[in-house]
């Protein structure tokens, strides 16, 4: 890891070199170690490109409550909340949410009506690692909207107890 | 029997919009974690959730390993009459369970 950064930066006195190698050390370091090596058994782009089909997906509209920093991965709360009327017109159909390094890309899909009054959901999940969670949402008229949150894990779920 | 917990008001005038949270206890095991033998521990998940009212499909979720323990699902739906709502759980190894509850619009 340090070889093709110290080749990058070469022409950077010493103390620089230095410096960035130990950062890059103490962030492997902090990492869950064995979340590090989970298998993957489908990257995430192909899990929302089987949610969303070819269709373009704009940031938007959509809210994604996390914590920010989680202290225990095995149970983290998760909301979702789209702008919609929900009307039999205008109103999501599904609400896919996604993580970056869980062995699974998929967390949760929820399919609502237009009687649900609200597109508002809530769910515990479990995280594995340090990540990016994504919520991507359906609308009636075929268009897709999405929103981001990144949550720092400490303790990962999955493979610890 | 799994145990299970099911919140949503007892009335409500027509029109509002009601919570409806549900939980049922589940050990959600991932699949990919080792068991003490460290062997892997089979999957075992509740996959599908379904919320019908009288009889027709309100809200549906899919669940994935990544679902903490003891899946937590709250939705909304506007009362508009009186009736009885049912909650279905289904997962691995032939996992399945219904509750009901009731409410009254006034």
């Amino acid at each position: 890891m340090s070889t093709p950064r110290t080749a990058r930066i070469r022409g950077i006195d010493r103390r620089r070199v230095l410096a960035g190698t130990a950062g890059t050390v103490l962030a492997v370091a902090l990492r869950p170690a064995a979340a590090a090596s989970l298998p993957r058994t489908e990257t995430t782009d192909s899990a929302i490109r089987r949610f969303a089909g070819d269709s373009p997906i704009r940031p938007g509209r959509v809210r994604l409550d996390l914590p920010p920093l989680v202290e225990n991965g095995n149970t983290v709360p998760l909301a979702v909340s789209v702008e919609s009327p929900m009307t039999p017109e205008d109103h999501v159909r599904r609400i896919g949410v996604f993580n970056e390094k869980n062995p699974q890309p998929n967390v949760v899909t929820v399919h609502l009506r237009p009687g649900a009054g609200r597109a508002q959901v809530a769910t515990r999940i479990r995280l594995a690692d340090t990540q990016r969670i994504t919520a991507i949402a359906e609308m009636s008229d075929g268009t897709y909207w999405s929103a981001s949150a990144d949550a720092i894990v400490t303790l990962a779920a999955c493979l610890e107890g | 029997m799994a145990r299970t917990l099911i919140n949503l008001p007892k009335t409500a005038k027509p029109g509002d919009v009601i919570a409806i949270k549900t939980l049922i206890s589940h050990p959600m095991e991932t699949g990919f974690r080792p068991g003490a033998d460290g062997r892997i521990l089979p999957r075992n998940i509740v996959t599908e959730f379904v919320c019908r009212f009288e009889d027709a499909e309100i809200f549906r979720a899919e669940l994935f390993p990544a679902s903490a323990a003891n899946p937590y699902l709250t939705f909304t739906w506007v009362a508009t009459r009186s009736g009885r709502f049912s909650f279905t759980w289904r997962g691995d190894a032939g996992f399945e369970q219904t509750e009901s509850a009731a409410i009254t619009v006034a």
